[in-house]
């Protein structure tokens, strides 16, 4: 039984950085993840990462920022804590060798990006996370981390509400193990593939959240779900906000810049809730074209587009059939991200620390990056704050992980029985009768489902149709049947444990939405179009109760400074 | 869209050896190989292994042969090839890497060789309290190496790995120049020394695979010869591998119109290198059939060849 004093679920940005962490303050660390570390969807951020690095901006311009952008639904303490300590953590990164662009100084420059009063966003041409998930990498092989690579975790395991470790399976021989430590971290990153379509990759399956919500943790806000103003209608890929940062317009079908209606100031570059909604308006009212609006970026020139947008350039050529330098690609917005997952502290720690038990929690459960809800991005979160949240928070629960794993005893675990317990499951999978469902029938019925009812506009009754779709999938799941029935790389076994995990999280996000009944970030309801802060100025927390099932409660937002005000672009 | 995919299929648990298998797919307009492959695994065969994510060309994990050539399946359209390939796509795993199931394979031989060349940034001297400040240009040279995502295509279609497992290879090497010209970087002549080294940089016979192959532009060919120009111009090759490997390629070719391989080696690591330390390579060579001919044969116009080069002045 491989033994770790901490040992990180996620191998993005926030567990690299949690492990780093964790390995300086000379703790014994090990990562697991479902694929090669570099192959992370940290990869695939394109347009920067914020902090007030110019000499023109402070940490607090840019917490009110963040504060405004949330809708006032995140907490106040995390959010100072986020942009008070970014400058350091992009200073450390550059000089573990991120190539940021640079001012004529020889600075890391910034550029501008959606809901931000100066230009805060640091980057490196538009493929900034690659290169910071890159970074991280080389920095554990300087390290020596031992990484689990493509071992998937099943479950976690749990002794008096305190983490023991996990069982995971080596997906390129099917052996399962069991992993013990002191201290766990989940950073499994976000639920994308919950939504059809996404800008996700195929690999984000709300693994982490599921984990943390079957162990006994709180999922928060789950109902805040970010749709991307800018994604390509073939496939769902995401088109960075960085090219509106550099200047591109968007354009309905009559040639107009529709966002001089909707965000006088701003424009373009208002917070990503208020552009996907303009461009949902533009298009219900006959103005877009075959479900699109454009995305103009023909006036910044050649230059600027090969040097600072090459990424897209390609991406637009390769899945739009456009070629940016000569017409504006047709863009529509899409599922991006979830502000909403398991309620953390500060410190990554999942269990409340005060005794209070203000929400419920696992003893010795971490989590960071997207799965985690710290909560910093609140009801809508602003571009290139999601790197930011990762490398600070990440850093935090490497930290915080540690201090716990020195102050506590290694739990006891039935490794037999637990071993057993994971065999058992797969084995029954295997033993039902072949020509059932089709794992991939379901999860595009639940995909569906989630696109049609909770996304950039919702109301009761459509939520309610998704709620009972997705519900209609879990009843239908025990019939699914594989046609792979082997040991070897099996990825027909692992789409059913994703689908399993997904349906648990496509509840809690449905149960919330139904419950706020007002509008704020990225929750639009029709049915309640203002934001009501005497009622709903609190967040979801979403349980699994003694019978095994959700239930809903509410706990206080943490003001520190900034008064709600009405929010405008 | 319709197309026809045919597909290597090879399972270890089962009796049957590789093989491949045809699928009938139905793709949107610009659908790409890795739709039609999940298109396959989703509705008509689940137990077909490939690794993928991101669809968008940026996590590296969906390389593979696609008609011959190590492509990413995303961002092979579909309709390109239709056109200029042919109607059938025959889908394989990608070379070089042992196969573990139908497109995957085990990739440890490429991480161990990016490893090797201590992927990650040495500074040395005093700290700075913010940033290193250095040059836009100087920061975006290196971004054309930053821009690999390690996704193997490369050492996939190295022709010199394929005889060679020593050799670094162009993933590596590619990765090896963005740290040697980084201006952060205080290990440069370290780095450099190293990568002169046999299995370094004069191993790569500039036969363009790895150019062809890269799917994001990195032309690791291209950063290897960086590295030689650095390693020519830093004085770093006091031994003169370097010189002697552009001169013995010249002489070959001028004398027989062909690159004699045996004396390109013997010319640019020297004697006793030449006959000891790459005597292990002559020796797989010799097993597995793919030694050059140890008598230099020239072709039928090599007078022509040489009559070039004369003109040239070389």
């Amino acid at each position: 039984m491989p033994q770790h004093q901490v040992l990180i679920v996620g191998g993005g940005l926030a567990g690299m950085r949690a492990a780093q962490k964790a390995q300086e303050l000379g703790m014994d660390v090990a990562m697991i993840s479902k694929i090669f570390p570099t192959r992370s969807h940290s990869a695939a951020a394109q347009g920067g990462v914020q902090a007030a690095v110019s000499e023109d901006d402070s940490w607090e311009s840019h917490a009110y920022d963040t504060v405004k952008g949330s809708d006032y639904l995140g907490d106040q303490d995390a959010i100072e804590i986020l942009c008070s300590e970014a400058p350091d953590d992009i200073y450390s990164l550059e000089r573990m060798g991120v190539v940021f662009n640079r001012t004529e100084e020889g600075k890391i420059d910034a550029r501008a990006f959606g809901g931000t009063s100066v230009k805060r966003t640091c980057y490196v041409a538009d493929q900034t996370g690659q290169v910071l998930l890159h970074v991280m990498w080389e920095q554990l092989i300087k390290s020596g981390l031992k990484v689990y690579s493509e071992w998937f975790v099943m479950d976690l395991i749990v002794e008096d509400n305190k983490v023991a470790g996990c069982v995971a399976m080596e997906i390129p021989t099917g052996k399962i193990e069991v992993f013990r430590s002191k201290s766990l971290i989940l950073a499994t990153g976000g639920i994308g593939q919950v939504y059809s379509p996404t800008t996700n990759g195929l690999v984000v399956t709300a693994d982490g959240q599921a984990l943390a919500y079957k162990a006994g943790a709180t999922l928060m806000d789950m109902e805040m779900v970010q749709h991307h103003p800018t994604t390509m209608q073939a496939n769902g890929v995401l088109i960075t906000e960085g090219a509106r940062g550099e200047g591109a317009y968007l354009l309905n079908s009559k040639g107009e810049r529709f966002m001089e209606k909707y965000a006088p100031n701003m424009k373009e570059l208002a917070s990503r809730d208020v552009v996907s909604r303009a461009e949902t308006m533009e298009i219900r009212e006959g103005r877009g074209v075959d479900g699109c609006v454009f995305l103009d970026l023909r006036h910044l020139g050649r230059d600027l587009i090969m040097t600072k947008l090459s990424q897209i350039y390609e991406l637009s050529r390769d899945y739009a059939n456009t070629n940016i330098l000569e017409a504006p690609v047709p863009i529509q917005p899409g599922h991006h991200y979830i502000m909403g997952g398991i309620k953390t502290d500060v410190d990554g720690r999942t269990w409340d620390v005060s005794g209070q038990n203000r929400w419920q929690g696992v003893e010795g459960l971490f989590a960071a990056g997207e799965c985690a809800n710290v909560s910093v991005h609140g009801g809508n979160r602003l571009g290139g704050n999601s790197l930011l949240d990762t490398i600070v928070f990440g850093r935090r629960s490497g930290q915080g992980s540690t201090d716990y794993a020195k102050s506590t005893d290694w739990v006891n675990i039935d490794e037999n029985s637990v071993i057993r317990g994971a065999e058992d499951k797969i084995k029954e999978i295997f033993a039902r009768p072949s020509g059932g469902l089709r794992t991939a029938n379901l999860r595009s019925e639940m995909g569906s489902a989630m696109n049609d009812g909770i996304a950039v506009f919702r109301n009761e009754e459509g939520m309610k149709k998704t709620l009972e779709s997705v519900r209609s999938v879990r009843d239908r799941f025990p019939k699914i049947s594989l046609d792979n029935k082997g040991k070897i790389f099996n990825t027909d076994l692992l789409s059913v444990l994703e689908l399993e995990f997904m349906l648990d999280v496509a509840e809690v996000i449905g149960i919330g939405a139904i419950e706020r009944k007002e509008s704020r970030g990225a929750h639009a309801r029709e049915d309640y179009p203002d934001r009501n802060d005497e009622e709903y100025l609190k967040h979801t927390v979403v349980n699994l109760d003694e019978n095994g099932e959700p239930k809903l409660n509410y706990i206080p937002v943490t003001m520190t400074q900034w008064e709600p005000q009405v929010r405008t672009y | 869209m319709d197309a026809t995919f045919k597909v290597q299929r090879y399972d270890p648990e089962s009796q049957e050896g590789s093989h491949y298998e045809e699928f009938e797919v139905d793709l949107p307009e610009y659908g790409s190989v890795l739709e039609g492959l999940l298109d396959i695994r989703d509705h008509q065969d689940g137990s077909l292994s490939l690794r993928c994510s991101c669809r968008s060309a940026i996590c590296g994990s969906c390389s593979m042969k696609i008609n011959g050539e190590s492509r990413l399946a995303c961002k092979a359209m579909v309709s390109d090839i239709k056109e200029t390939e042919g109607d059938i796509i025959t889908v394989e795993p990608m070379g070089n890497m042992p196969v573990i199931k139908d497109l995957v394979v085990n990739m440890d031989m490429f991480w161990e060789k990016v490893e090797k060349i201590e992927p990650y940034l040495q500074p040395t001297g005093p700290e700075p309290e913010k940033e290193y400040l250095v040059s836009n240009d100087e920061m975006m040279k290196l971004a054309v190496a930053m821009n690999c995502i390690m996704c193997g295509a490369c050492v996939s279609d190295c022709t010199v790995l394929e005889v060679d497992k020593t050799f670094l290879g162009p993933a590596a090497l590619a990765k090896a120049f963005r740290f040697a010209a980084d201006p952060r970087d205080g290990a440069q002549e370290e780095r450099l020394e190293s990568y002169n080294e046999p299995t370094g940089v004069w191993d790569c016979t500039r036969c363009f695979m790895c150019v062809q192959a890269c799917p994001k532009d990195v032309a690791p060919m291209e950063r290897i010869m960086d590295i030689r120009s650095m390693v020519v111009e830093n004085e770093i090759d006091k031994k003169g591998r370097g010189q002697r490997h552009i001169q013995g390629f010249i002489d070959g070719v001028k004398h027989s119109g062909r690159l004699d391989e045996f004396g390109l080696a013997r010319k640019t690591f020297g004697f006793p290198i030449w006959a000891f330390e790459l005597a292990d390579l002559g020796i797989r060579r010799i097993l597995r059939l793919r030694l050059p001919p140890i008598i230099h044969k020239s072709i039928k116009s090599a007078k022509n060849v040489k009559k070039i080069f004369e003109n040239l002045g070389v």
